[in-house]
């Protein structure tokens, strides 16, 4: 009895939620670390809308692993939107027919309003003195850096250090397996996501160096204590694009089209992307990039592009036992 | 010898060992369990009470606060009334295939919670056994509340049946088969026989069920979907407090879950003085 | 022969079966059902993988020790607790439950701000050269934590209910204190306790949320079975998951049913002997 009375009351509160028209809801699935930027996107969006249409927009935040949000949306997550770490977790939503496959097309820039990099995060005074690559494999140096095959932060990672050893003076394949391999044989640690790896670095004190997302790394400079980190940028990098998209099929059954596309559009407009700036993301807008040069300082990067997309990547590196398995221990 | 002395001495190693117990259990005890508890509280009122207060008092928490306690009003009474039944015909009747029943209610706990939130997705998600049928009916029952109430189920359904069996077991079926033949209804018998003589047992089914039903993270985790202020139990919450480097926050929930400890002091304090004068009668021995 | 006298054998055992099969037997069939799509090879390969079955073995070894290590306390601390009055009692038997209201991940949290090397803990441990955070030994502590309650609350009732008269007579027959134990209480609550422990070991044996705190999940030394299948759900890998859930899954119930036969026989071995 208490059951149904529960679930009605549930049903009902549903019903009466979407009866109430003009008020817009999108859901958006994100990772974990654009908590703190999409809260601030969120309100200004909302702010913008309301003064343009008049409606009230209420966008609900899901965030989680980029993997995990995208089998989310798959099993049936009504998400409007999704805002994910690597293009390879949104060609999984879309190859369960939820969006259209050339997603990446329909937005300018690869469809990543925002871009980031891979740096090195190290304690003051960079007792180990770590400059670049190379030093991370000096005897004694302990890296932090969450597991590639659960965090899509990771897998930046992975691939950055891959692609420094592969464009080394007589760099090939053979000898970017031995770096990263050497690489991983300096982590302690192997959290599941990129917060896990930054709490474990900074909170419990373990390892000389976390290689971290830059805007991760400047958000924990700045929560964490400026005093305790500084961030090293290494000789090369990858460009780190994270994607956004609709998802087809939901806003579809919501209704939701065009509020969904004038949002992930307002990532791309000036204020979106001061906002994306402002929470360390790096802008497209060269206007905006200007303004942040102090906090943006030039790295040389190379893209997954180079590497053949996400989608080779994926099955070359990171699915079972692919690369990353077979330099692990046990293989 | 002189048996007083023989006595003496008896009682002298027996308070020992009384001693030597109760400063082992305490020492364990209070580095196992006392420790992580301070840590949480530490690290809850780092910043001070009003932080604390402020943090437990944002939106998102009191809606993860009512979620949790929805979730659990649903969850532990499905659960006793199954584990009542089971025990019962588990422990009062002879049946075929009664080692396997009792295996299979001993099931979900052999199971990992990362697969126990799995199992649902796999029927009830988009891609599942009824996913498309359900979506076409607009039910939603993964990422809302139903999955929520699902998996917690799931998870605890164990609880109380395990508490029960082995006590009913060794209390055996003669009150009750006296009070039949006394003439007590199948009702009269199961309130004023059965019930007083679990009661214990009961409690301590209901309160574990009710503690891991309010704190059940992994299994919660896969069907939440995470959507902040609708699908979010206070573990969740803490874990995306966490997440967002809101140390102060997460403790501060986390030790909202782990005050459950006192709610659990609470209950059995009131019960012991309620019930003092039967407990007197009966303890130690219970007939 | 029960079955004339007392009522309700029809409801109670048809309620339970039908709640079982829809709660459990349902959606684990859904779960055999997409395990199976991985094929008797996809199987092999998974099994024959070195890194599976380190990990298989640090998650049935570490529970199978943690449960050892509980049953040794629980039976401890439920002694303590029942039959002795002592300050502070009653806030450890409330505290008991801790591990269960405390989410997986908050216990994984403070164990680890505890045992790591900055931690209050760690920063005495580890010099000495004992670490626990990060490694296996941090796995077996999280595992004991987790399962903890389960040995002690199913005891305590037992305890309660157990009759001193019988304690009393023995002794008074000069049995010492410990032959009384031994030979008068441990085998009226053996039963039990193998409850408490095959409760404790099921629980550890699948735990997540907890370990991979404190782990490392380092591969080969300090990855759990779980963290497996999470990576294999990770890369979309539904029927991967499964599995390998399906083959836990199965390794546990094993080890539950032993148990289960186990108390059958010791239940036999207890009536014969009275």
């Amino acid at each position: 009895m208490k059951k149904r009375t529960v679930l009605l009351a549930i049903v009902g509160t549903l019903m009466a939620a979407s009866a109430m028209a003009k008020d817009v809801t999108l859901l958006n699935a994100s990772y974990d670390p654009t908590r703190e930027l999409y809260k601030d996107v969120n309100q200004a969006f909302a702010a913008q809308w309301k003064a343009q249409h008049g409606d009230t927009v209420t966008i609900q935040m899901s965030h989680g692993g980029s993997g995990k949000q995208a089998r989310s949306v798959v099993d049936g997550l009504p998400a409007d939107v999704v805002t994910l770490a690597l293009a390879y977790d949104v060609d999984a939503v879309a190859d369960h027919g939820l969006l259209a496959k050339d997603w990446q097309k329909r937005l300018p820039d690869n469809a990543s309003p925002y871009t980031s990099t891979i740096v090195f995060l190290v304690r003051k005074g960079n007792p180990k003195g770590i400059k670049d690559w190379p030093d991370l494999l000096k005897p004694g140096v302990k890296v932090i850096t969450p597991n590639p095959k659960t965090s899509g932060g990771a897998r930046w990672n992975f691939l950055a250090a891959w692609g420094y050893a592969l464009k080394q003076p007589g760099g090939n394949e053979v000898k970017a397996r031995a770096f990263v391999r050497d690489l991983y044989r300096q982590v302690p640690v192997l959290d599941t996501g990129a917060r896990g790896a930054t709490n474990t670095f900074a909170q419990r004190g373990i390892g000389d160096v976390l290689l971290a997302w830059e805007n991760e790394a400047l958000l924990s400079q700045r929560e964490l204590g400026k005093d305790g980190f500084q961030i090293v940028l290494p000789s090369i990098s990858i460009l780190a694009e994270p994607p956004v998209a609709i998802v087809d099929k939901n806003v579809d059954q919501h209704g939701t089209r065009e509020v969904a596309d004038a949002y992930l559009k307002f990532l791309y407009s000036p204020q979106g992307q001061e906002l994306e700036a402002k929470h360390f993301y790096r802008p497209r807008s060269a206007e905006v990039a200007r303004k942040y040069a102090a906090q943006f300082p030039k790295v040389n990067t190379f893209t997954i592009d180079e590497l053949g997309g996400w989608r080779q990547a994926q099955a070359k590196f990171f699915a079972d036992g692919a690369i990353f398995d077979q330099i692990g221990p046990g293989n | 010898m002189n048996t007083m002395t023989a006595q003496r001495q008896a009682g002298w190693t027996r308070r020992m060992g009384h001693g030597v117990i109760v400063v082992l259990a305490s020492a364990f005890l209070g580095l196992f369990l006392l420790l992580p508890l301070a840590a949480v509280f530490v690290e809850a009122f780092r910043q001070g009470v009003q932080a604390y207060v402020a943090s437990i008092g944002q939106p998102e928490a009191l809606t993860a606060i009512r979620l949790t306690l929805l979730v659990a009003v649903i969850a532990v009474p499905l659960n006793l009334v199954f584990g009542v039944a089971a025990a019962w015909a588990m422990t009062r009747f002879a049946f075929r295939g009664k080692a396997l029943l009792g295996a299979f209610i001993d099931l979900p706990f052999s199971v990992s919670p990362v697969i126990s939130g799995l199992v649902y997705v796999l029927l009830f998600g988009a891609q599942g056994w009824f996913g498309p049928w359900l979506s076409g009916h607009g039910v939603k029952i993964i990422f809302a509340v139903p999955g929520l109430v699902l998996a917690t189920i799931f998870i605890t359904l164990p609880f109380v049946a395990r508490e029960l069996i082995p006590l009913m077991q060794a209390q055996g079926s003669e009150e009750e088969e006296a009070a039949r033949v006394l003439g007590a209804n199948g009702w009269q018998m199961f309130f004023r026989v059965t019930l007083p003589n679990i009661r214990w047992a009961l409690l301590y089914g209901v309160l574990l069920c009710n503690a891991r039903a309010m704190g059940e993270f992994g299994a919660v985790s896969v069907v939440s979907g995470h959507i902040r202020g609708l699908t979010t139990t206070m573990p969740l919450e803490v874990e995306m407090r966490y997440n967002e480097y809101d140390y102060v926050g997460a403790f501060a929930i986390a030790s909202l879950l782990a005050m459950l400890a006192l709610v659990t002091l609470a209950v059995k304090t009131f019960l012991e003085w309620r019930y003092s004068d039967e407990i007197a009668a009966h303890a130690p021995g219970g007939h | 022969m029960h079955r004339r006298v007392l009522p309700g054998f029809g409801i109670s055992l048809g309620y339970a079966v039908s709640y079982l099969g829809l709660i459990v037997l349902l959606p684990l069939a859904a779960l055999a059902w997409k395990a199976s799509g991985i094929g008797g090879e996809g199987l092999l390969r998974l099994l024959s993988s070195p890194r599976t079955l380190a990990a298989l073995k640090l998650s049935f070894g570490g529970a199978l020790l943690a449960a050892l290590i509980n049953a040794f306390i629980g039976l401890l601390v439920a002694w303590a607790l029942v039959r002795y009055r002592f300050p502070g009692r009653r806030l450890f038997d409330a505290l008991i439950d801790l591990p269960f209201a405390l989410p997986t991940a908050v216990a994984g949290i403070a164990l680890t701000a505890l045992y790591a090397p900055n931690g209050w803990l760690g920063r005495w441990l580890v010099p000495l050269g004992i670490q626990v955070a990060y490694a296996p030994l941090g796995v077996l502590l999280a595992m004991v934590f987790v399962g903890f309650p389960f040995v002690v609350r199913t005891l305590q009732p037992v305890l309660q209910s157990l009759d001193r008269d019988v304690e009393e007579a023995a002794e008074s027959l000069g049995a010492s204190r410990w032959q009384t134990f031994a030979r008068v209480i441990l085998p009226v609550l053996v039963p039990t306790l193998l409850t408490g422990f095959a409760l404790a070991l099921a629980r550890a044996v699948g735990e997540y949320g907890s370990v991979i705190f404190i782990a490392g999940n380092i591969p080969m030394r300090s990855e759990i079975a779980p963290l497996l299948i999470v990576q294999k759900l990770e890369a979309f890998d539904y029927a991967g998951a499964a599995a390998l859930g399906v083959v836990m899954l199965s390794f546990s119930f094993l080890l539950l049913i032993l148990i289960s036969l186990l108390q059958r026989w010791s239940n036999r071995w207890e009536e014969r002997a009275a």
